[in-house]
């Protein structure tokens, strides 16, 4: 037996509807009969995307003129359950991202219902929803339920669960009224840029290879950018180097960058802290080069080469061209 | 200008501790020290008030414990006081308990700006900012990678998926300051010696006009029904280089048929 409703909070990438958001919606149809959407922007641009993916309704702002999602879609889905236009859901779920966690902190504020992050997998037990929750790098998993009757939010990390297109027919729209927000909606989002980038999506590509600190330098990062190119792959990063500057954030994989689950992830001269395996020990098949022997990362390697990046990298380059 | 920081003292990271498996949550009987996170949200704030040219930096900050060793690491840095929540009922505090002590610490500030890193680095949550700024009815740009003042204005570059958002927030406000975008400074020793005379206010959740039954493990009304060690990977083939480990990696690849 299933939940009769669950609201999932989605965001678009593009024309799109961000992945994580799809993600989110399986599972939520999975457990429950009816799902909703709430979101910013013109929801008849989603309305058949949504509705492919279970949805059946999907609440939405319209344009919000600059103003950051967080306060909007937090005010206007409270505004909703206090003027008893909603019939409260068993759960709202969002996505780990900042839009997603800016929505659920304000929401849980306004409902003052507590909110479980980092969710990596949501199951029923009974008629309640229990979330599990990977802590201390992902040695261990913690699974939490809600012991309020307040609204059961959850922030799921992405990657999570695998988006599936259902064939459901397209999402009704209607119309979700943002509140007067007051001083808490003041901040405006002036412009917008976007970092330039090759290749496929670094969360969404087959192949990943990621460098870190290992590479010594800067301008040895050109190897991951060249072994990428030549496996049609994402180059991906790790913190450390982001937070040198040899790359930017968009590059990032782990915690707090983007969770990967390719068929191959090439890690050289990545150590494996924990807060780089989070985001990629979910790879199907994970190769390893780095020098030191004792790097966590071949705790989690498939293939580990204990070597130096700079003459395995260049050898493995020069072979693949040559195919 | 005074900017108000928020700061958490967490166990090492290099020796994270674990789950009590009576009480359910983290065994804090090591020394605590300055989140790293939170490093960088000090060393923004003592930028910003050095370029404003006059204001200070306070801290807030909570425990179970009066702990005030990680405290004196970001007072050591320049910042001018600190308020200290400790109470044995903060323990176990999930996200929302947690900003709802950090609130009225900071609303007894009376702030321009409150500054926090995007998330703890042993926690992760990632919604305390937010639901600060909730709490204080007042805006918020967070994952901030840039911020600069302008009058009563912030003026943020807030990171995003695809690039960075410019984005401007009348002030007060909350904003929350991503990992790296600023170097941290080290304490010198004159800031080392000065910290320890720093006027640390130690307060109860009683003394802030809370009730501690909303905060803590009881606030946040949350069951852990299973802690479980994750499944781990199966052990893999590691092999030396002998100046040919390329070609076993050609060979892994052709094996899984992606070249």
């Amino acid at each position: 037996m299933g939940l009769d409703k669950i609201w999932v909070f989605a965001e678009a990438q593009g024309d799109s509807v961000a992945s994580i958001s799809l993600e989110i919606l399986a599972k939520a149809r999975e457990i429950a009969d009816t799902v909703e959407v709430f979101m910013s922007g013109d929801g008849d641009d989603h309305a058949e995307e949504l509705g492919d993916h279970g949805a059946t309704t999907v609440y939405a702002t319209g344009d919000l003129d600059g103003s950051l999602q967080g306060s909007a879609v937090a005010s206007a889905v409270a505004a909703g359950i206090d003027s008893g236009d909603f019939d409260l859901p068993d759960a709202f779920i969002l996505g780990t991202t900042q839009d997603g966690r800016d929505v659920a902190g304000r929401l849980s504020v306004k409902l003052d219902a507590p909110v479980i992050t980092n969710v990596v997998d949501l199951e029923l037990d009974g008629d309640a929803l229990v979330g599990t929750e990977p802590v201390f790098g992902g040695s261990t998993n913690v699974k939490t339920r809600f012991t309020s009757d307040k609204v059961a939010i959850f922030l799921v990390r992405p990657k999570s669960f695998e988006a599936e297109s259902v064939g459901g027919a397209e999402a009704d729209v209607e119309d979700l009224d943002v509140p007067d927000l007051g001083a808490a909606g003041g901040a405006k989002i002036t412009d917008s840029f976007a970092e330039e980038t090759e290749g496929p999506r670094l969360d969404e590509a087959a192949i990943v290879v990621s460098g870190g600190r290992g590479m010594g330098e800067k301008d040895a990062f050109s190897m991951i950018e060249d072994l990428a190119k030549i496996l049609g792959a994402a180059p991906g990063a790790t913190r450390a180097i982001v937070d040198s500057g040899w790359v930017p954030y968009s590059y990032q994989v782990g915690q707090t960058g983007k969770v990967v689950k390719p068929t191959v992830y090439i890690a050289s001269g990545i150590s494996g802290a924990t807060q780089h395996l989070v985001g990629m020990k979910g790879s199907k098949n994970i190769i390893a080069i780095n020098k030191d022997s004792e790097a966590p990362i071949f705790a989690v390697a498939d293939l580990g080469i204990i070597g130096d990046v700079h003459k395995v990298m260049p050898k493995l380059i020069e072979a693949l061209n040559n195919r | 200008m005074k900017v108000v920081v928020c700061v958490k003292q967490i166990p090492d990271p290099a020796d994270p501790g674990e789950l009590d498996p009576e009480t359910k949550t983290l065994k804090r009987d090591v020394k605590l020290i300055l989140d790293e996170s939170d490093s960088y949200g000090v060393e923004m704030a003592l930028q910003l008030v050095d370029d404003a040219g006059d204001g200070e930096v306070h801290l807030v900050s909570m425990v179970p414990k009066n702990e005030v060793s990680g405290l004196r690491t970001a007072l050591a840095m320049g910042a001018a006081s600190a308020t200290l929540i400790s109470d044995e009922c903060l323990s176990g505090s999930d996200a929302l308990g947690t900003a709802k002590v950090l609130a009225k610490a900071i609303a007894a500030q009376e702030p321009d700006l409150v500054l926090s890193g995007t998330e703890s680095s042993d926690g992760y949550t990632g919604t305390v900012p937010a639901q600060i700024a909730e709490l204080l009815g007042l805006p918020s740009v967070t994952f901030a990678k840039e911020i600069s003042i302008e009058g009563s204005t912030a003026k943020v570059k807030r990171q995003t998926e695809a690039g960075y958002d410019d984005v401007e927030c009348p002030l007060p406000a909350v904003v929350s300051v991503t990992a790296g975008v600023v170097e941290p400074r080290y304490p010198s020793f004159k800031g080392i010696m000065a910290a320890k005379n720093k006027p640390v206010e130690e307060l109860t959740v009683e003394a802030l006009g809370l009730d501690p039954a909303n905060v803590g493990w009881a606030g946040s009304r949350q069951d852990i029904i299973d802690i479980a060690a994750a499944p781990v990977r199966e052990a893999g083939e590691i092999i030396e280089d002998e100046g040919d480990a390329h070609e076993r990696i050609v060979a892994f690849l052709d094996e899984l048929k992606v070249l």
